[in-house]
């Protein structure tokens, strides 16, 4: 498990809000201009710092769903209903403000093209946002590596990056999309939730190697990573981003 | 001098808790998990504690032999990286201290390993003097595994990602040797208080 150290102070830095993209209801990106980003790499996250008219302060962290190539660095948000940060990022903040954000944080959720495949991205609802920018990478890099993409949504309208995912943007790419409450009467994807028996169909076989990414809710990062190690994936090929709350 | 967020008012912390919840932190009542991998189920019965490294004498307890160690019930709040505060958290566990009594040490710092790969790195001025604990009971319940179980380090004073899961033993050393996060950017220290949150702060 050796890293690479990022032996520089991670300064706060201004950023231009240039667009904020409806993704569904729930979630939205946020396109930012950020003069003197020194770049990052794909899986990594930052944190961003708002404050109120009497000094106070509220930090919290967002995936990047960028490529380290792309010209913006984006953060895509879900509105979390009690959230403190959240509302205010996709229901108040409009191109031409500013966001004062630090980063790039993070070196183990990484993916970079010398990492090679197969690559198997396992996304649970708003976890798919370091995914993206994990194969706005692959593409950009050329990527030769074997992926796939398995991602688990409420329903279509919930799903995230729907149009770049289901037109095929990522050539090559498998994506598999679960739908677990409601589905089309003609949904060709799976029905339900990502059980086992839809894990060992999606995923190489343990011989293979793959390395595995997962993102998600708690209980489904757990469920997913559990089962692939029972099948006999090697847990030090299988890297975990978790979030939200656990319910105890 | 930050700018002001335009129409950003927030949510202060009541005022009796704001003196406990650190700069750019705040408070939950969940209990959030953030771990880099799959959670390790190792069983009891191959479960030990160890005490290894620089030290005059090591040593090492089964499940059993941990439990019947003097244990403590410390209840203290706990702060994550990520920005989550956990005000009066209670645990059940052994006190490092008791467990580094009998292992004869004068190395300065120690790594803490854990089943699964993870490891960390402390001082050992952080972790004795009643500051910290290795923790088999959460809330009065056997700990869970997402969040640690069997046993977990607990060191309060500092960033959580500190107080490894599923620890299996200290290794006492004569050198400060970054752990896992520590390698990824993330401050050597991690003092909450001090806002020690990566590489720099």
């Amino acid at each position: 498990m050796a890293g690479t150290a990022l032996p520089r102070r991670l300064s706060w830095q201004l950023g231009r809000v240039v667009e904020v993209v409806d993704e569904t209801p729930q979630t939205k990106s946020i396109v930012l201009d950020v003069p003197g980003w020194q770049g990052h790499r794909a899986g990594q996250h930052v944190d961003v710092r708002l404050t109120a008219e009497d000094g106070y302060q509220a930090e919290r962290s967002y995936s990047i769903s960028s490529a380290p190539e792309d010209p913006h660095v984006v953060l895509t948000v879900e509105r979390l209903d009690d959230g403190e940060v959240s509302p205010y990022l996709t229901d108040v903040l409009m191109p031409g403000d500013e966001l004062e954000l630090r980063g790039p944080i993070g070196g183990y959720f990484v993916w970079e093209e010398p990492l090679g495949g197969p690559l198997l991205l396992i996304a649970g609802g708003s976890g798919v946002a370091p995914f993206r920018a994990i194969l706005r990478h692959w593409s950009a890099a050329h990527s030769s590596a074997p992926t796939r993409l398995l991602y688990s949504s409420r329903s279509l309208a919930d799903l995230i990056y729907r149009r770049e995912l289901l037109d095929g943007v990522y050539h090559g790419v498998e994506v598999r999309i679960a739908l677990t409450r409601e589905w089309p009467d003609d949904w060709q994807g799976h029905r339900g939730r990502i059980g086992d028996e839809l894990l060992q169909q999606v995923a190489w076989v343990p011989s293979e190697h793959p390395l595995v990414y997962i993102c998600g809710p708690t209980g489904f990062v757990e469920a997913a990573a559990q089962s692939l190690v029972a099948e006999g994936h090697d847990p030090r090929r299988v890297r975990t981003e978790r979030f939200g709350p656990t319910g105890t | 001098m930050s700018p002001i967020s335009r129409g950003f008012v927030g949510r202060r912390q009541p005022v009796e808790a704001s003196s406990r919840v650190p700069s750019g932190q705040y408070v939950t009542r969940d209990f959030p998990v953030l771990s880099a991998g799959p959670t390790p189920h190792t069983p009891l019965d191959e479960w030990s504690f160890t005490i290894s490294g620089q030290v005059g004498e090591p040593a090492s307890w089964t499940w059993e032999e941990f439990l019947a160690l003097p244990s403590e019930t410390p209840t203290v709040d706990i702060h994550c990286v990520t920005k989550w505060t956990k005000l009066d958290t209670t645990w059940k566990g052994v006190s490092v201290d008791t467990l580094l009594e009998a292992a004869n040490t004068e190395a300065p710092y120690l790594t803490a390993w854990s089943d699964g790969g993870y490891t960390t790195n402390l001082a050992l001025e952080d972790v004795t003097d009643g500051k910290a604990w290795v923790a088999y009971e959460f809330g009065g319940e056997p700990l869970d595994s997402e969040h640690g179980g069997p046993a977990r380090l607990l060191v309060p004073r500092l960033y959580f990602w500190k107080s490894a899961k599923w620890v299996r033993g200290l290794t006492l050393t004569p050198d400060d040797e970054p752990g896992f996060w520590e390698t990824y950017g993330y401050h050597n220290h991690g003092d909450p208080w001090l806002e020690q949150r990566y590489q720099g702060d």
